[in-house]
Order: structure tokens, then C-alpha cells, then sequence
């Protein structure tokens, strides 16, 4: 360990804990926002498995769609869904933040940058669910 | 308000300590006293030894920021009866090598702030005889939160990637090349980028916005480090699609 | 960009993707398309062009996500070659099978 000198003064650096996103709420709510990206990957591999099962025939599917119904798989895509959700809530609130837009001259409360967001998401899966469902 | 309430002050004396412990002190608990006022009333009165940083005691110098209880505050306006009946920890800000007692050394800061150029950059001077730049309310609004900035410092006590990566510039550094880069004066925006849009500089953050909780003045820099990546991401792109632009 | 791009796909369309595919149907709360209509929406060339942008953007966006996660909340940055390798090199990798599983659907 280096000694003081005169003019430079022996100065004490703490380690950061391996757990400093425990320390406080609002670290562990950054490290569980961040964790929903895995949540957002598992999602495209069950997507994939779920085209090559879709390739490979009907028994293929059938197989497939009997594994989704498993109690772990439910649980863990309950999970998933739950942490996709989270994901896009945080990412439509946060958006604003980057893009401060004007409207002569004053600035766009972030309600009406969010809102439109939220609108066009229900939107889209709107459409997406009456495509599927019409079958 | 009446009685007393128990403080919990870091100590730390580089030749004498391997490493910083907790010494407690007995302070009165005023209805009217911020943690500032406790601690110069230790020094007073207690404890002549026990060294911090304060000046303008008004929440405009940027000198006494400090964790109190765990959390970065300006003691000069943290008030102690939030905290009754205590005892309350004041320790040196977060993620900075502790100097001595409350006192840590900020010259990390002040190099990444040089690096970010906080001055007006002009192709040309102006000569005086043009007289002043001219700047509509508009102009002027783009900028003037991240302006407001007293180098407090409690933004990168709370930014934990600071904490991790020591060749992170850190919030107030970027805020403060973004005021810079939106104003309408400037015209060193590209000079700016060049030293900040690297792995370590903007791109380090991982957009917690612990910063902009944290900061007295408002300034908002988790936003503006957004906003300069949005900027920066839009030059790559200019310069990946049509590099015979570039300035 | 990627990472933009792959979290406002994310955003919009996972949510109810998953909702239908993963929870309502295998629950039996709807009833789901059946396999050869589900089939027949695949021979459109945008269903198999939206179904690579839906697998191949959320990756990319996973892969920066995950790699920052990994430096700062394990502080493992030492082993950059390893996580970086392994989080775009997933991506690259999911992204060319599902590639090649749309191209090859009859």
C-alpha cells in the first residue's frame, strides 16, 4: 500500500461489492429492468422452435404445443410475459427522456410523447391478436 | 424541537488509519439546523480535528455534498429533524477515494471535465465590433437546465457505473458537454464528440437515472446524456451513409 | 441502433405475441390458429419477413443489454472477449436460423 507523501496523501478507495444492486431499491429495479432483455431472447427461441416444429409437420406442432403446456414451461413463460410487459412499460416511459421535442418553442410535456406509445402499442396488438384469432 | 440526536461520522487520518471508521458525536436537535450546521457544531464545540467541505452553505457552491444515511445529499440542505430520532451516518460521497474524514479527492472529475470542453468553441472569433450573439427564449431553453449544474458531484456519488468503471466520464461531465453543444452559439460540437463518443464516454451509461434523482439543481443529466446519444448515434450514421459531409 | 430498434420491436409486438402464443393458447383461455391456417399465414412473404425482424432485432437488443448487465452487476469486464463472443455471437447466430428456418418452410 502506498505511504503519504507531503502533497500527495495516501487516499482510501472502497471496493465495490459484488452485490452494490442490492444495496438499494432503486439499483435493483435498473438490474431487473436490464434483466427482461432475457426474457425478450428466451421469447425468440421459443418463436423459432416454434417455426422448425411448424416445419417439420403436424405431429411436429402437436408435440410442441404439448410441451408449452407443462407446469414449468407455463410458469417460467408466465414469468416471461410478466418481465416483457416490464420491459415495454419502462422503455415507452423512459423514450421521452432522449427525444425533448418542441413545439414553438415549448417543450412537449412527456405525457403526450408517452401516451401516443401506449395507444399505438395497443394498437398493433390488436391487430396482431385479430389475425391470429380469426384463424 | 428539543433534545439531542446521535450522528455517526466517517473518520479517516491517512497516516494514522488503515481505513476509515465511525466515530459518534452528540449533536442538539434544532428545529431549524440542516446536518452542515450539526457538523460545524461538532468541529466548534466537540471535535476540532473532524475536516469536511462546505462554503456557501446555501445550496449554491457545490462544496458539501456527502452520503447522509446512505443516500448523496448537500448537507447544506438536509435538515436534521427529517432523520429524528436518528442517529444518522454521514459518510464521504460514494465512488471517490476518501482524502481524509468526510473530504475526497475529485481531481478524476475535474480531468473529465476538461475533456468535455465547457467553454464556447467558434470556428471564429467574433470581433467586439459585431457586437453580442443574439439568442431567442426558444434557444435559450434548449440548454438552460443542464446550465444550471453546480458540480456537486452527488450524480456521480449515486451513478453506480461510475463506481464500476473508473474511465467513465460520468453524468455531470456529458451534461455539461450537451449544454454546451446545444447552444446556439457553439460551434464545437464535433471537436466534443470525438473525445466523448467512445465505449468509456457516453456509451458506458446504462441509462439507471440515479443521477437525475439525486441532483439538486434539476438538471436532469440522464436526459441529457440521452440526448447526446441520439446525437452522437445520428452523426455516425451521417458519417457512415455520407461521409463527404463531414465538417 | 440495434439496440434501439430491437427494444421498440421488443416493446410493441413480444408483449402479445407471447400473451397469445404462450399463455392463452397452451391454457386453453383461446382458441389459437389451427396448424395448417397457421401454415397457410406463413406463406405470405411479409408474414416470414415480419417473423425474422420479430426474432432477429430483440436479439440484438438482448446482446448489448446483456453484456453491460454482465460488466456492471457481476463486474466480470475482464472476460469482455468471452461475453462479448457470446452475446452478439447468439445474436448473429439466432439471427441466421431463423433465417434459414422461414427460407426453408415449404
Amino acid at each position: 500500500m502506498p505511504s503519504s507523501t507531503e502533497y500527495s496523501p495516501r487516499t482510501f478507495r472502497k471496493r465495490v461489492s459484488t452485490y452494490w444492486w442490492l444495496h438499494r431499491w432503486p439499483y435493483l429495479r435498473f438490474i431487473l429492468r436490464e434483466l427482461s432483455s432475457v426474457f425478450v431472447a428466451w421469447f425468440v427461441v421459443i418463436a423459432l422452435l416454434q417455426i422448425k416444429a411448424l416445419k417439420n409437420g403436424p405431429t411436429a406442432y402437436t408435440e410442441f404445443q404439448e410441451w408449452l403446456r407443462s407446469p414449468t414451461l407455463i410458469a417460467v413463460n408466465v414469468a416471461a410475459l410478466l418481465f416483457v410487459v416490464f420491459h415495454a412499460t419502462t422503455w415507452f416511459n423512459l423514450t421521452p427522456k432522449a427525444m425533448p421535442l418542441r413545439v414553438r418553442g415549448k417543450r412537449i410535456p412527456s405525457l403526450l410523447i408517452v401516451a401516443p406509445s401506449y395507444f399505438v402499442w395497443l394498437a398493433i396488438s390488436a391487430a396482431v391478436a385479430w389475425i391470429l384469432l380469426r384463424g | 424541537m428539543t433534545g439531542k440526536i446521535t450522528l455517526e461520522v466517517t473518520r479517516y487520518h491517512p497516516e494514522r488509519d488503515k481505513e476509515p471508521g465511525l466515530q459518534t458525536y452528540e449533536v442538539p436537535l434544532r428545529k431549524e439546523w440542516v446536518v452542515l450546521d450539526a457538523l460545524n457544531y461538532v468541529k466548534d464545540k466537540v471535535d476540532g480535528s473532524l475536516s469536511f467541505r462546505w462554503s456557501c452553505r446555501m445550496g449554491i457552491c457545490g462544496s458539501c455534498g456527502m452520503m447522509v444515511n446512505g443516500e448523496p445529499k448537500l448537507t447544506c440542505a438536509t435538515f436534521l429533524g427529517d432523520y429524528a430520532p436518528g442517529p444518522i451516518r454521514v459518510e464521504p460521497m460514494k465512488n471517490f477515494p476518501i482524502l481524509r474524514d468526510l473530504i475526497v479527492e475529485v481531481s478524476d472529475f475535474l480531468v473529465k471535465l476538461g475533456k468535455a470542453k465547457p467553454w464556447l468553441i467558434r470556428e471564429e472569433e467574433r470581433p467586439l465590433t459585431e457586437g453580442e450573439f443574439l439568442q431567442t427564449p426558444a434557444q435559450l431553453d434548449t440548454f438552460k437546465q443542464f446550465s444550471m449544474c453546480i458540480n456537486c458531484l452527488l450524480c456521480y456519488a449515486a451513478c453506480p457505473v461510475y463506481g464500476l468503471d473508473p474511465l467513465f466520464s460520468g453524468p455531470a461531465a456529458i451534461a455539461l458537454a450537451q449544454r454546451y453543444n446545444a447552444d446556439s452559439r457553439d460551434q464545437g460540437a464535433q471537436e466534443r464528440l470525438d473525445i466523448l463518443s467512445h465505449s468509456d464516454g457516453i456509451w458506458a451509461c446504462t441509462f439507471v437515472g440515479e443521477c437525475t434523482e439525486v441532483c439538486p439543481k434539476d438538471v436532469d443529466p440522464a436526459g441529457a446524456i440521452q440526448q447526446y446519444k441520439l446525437t452522437a448515434a445520428k452523426e455516425w450514421m451521417k458519417s457512415f451513409l455520407m461521409p463527404w459531409g463531414r465538417r | 441502433m440495434l439496440f434501439s430498434a430491437g427494444g421498440v420491436v421488443a416493446a410493441m409486438l413480444i408483449p402479445v405475441h407471447l400473451f397469445l402464443f404462450v399463455v392463452a393458447f397452451p391454457l386453453g383461455w383461446l382458441d389459437g390458429p389451427s396448424y395448417p391456417s397457421l401454415l397457410a399465414l406463413l406463406r405470405y412473404p411479409f408474414a416470414r419477413l415480419y417473423l425474422f425482424v420479430l426474432c432477429s432485432l430483440p436479439l440484438f437488443h438482448w446482446a448489448h443489454r446483456f453484456r453491460y448487465t454482465l460488466y456492471d452487476g457481476l463486474q466480470i469486464k475482464h472476460l469482455n472477449e468471452l461475453i462479448n463472443t457470446f452475446c452478439y455471437g447468439g445474436a448473429i447466430l439466432g439471427t441466421v436460423l431463423a433465417a434459414y428456418l422461414l427460407w426453408s418452410i415449404p
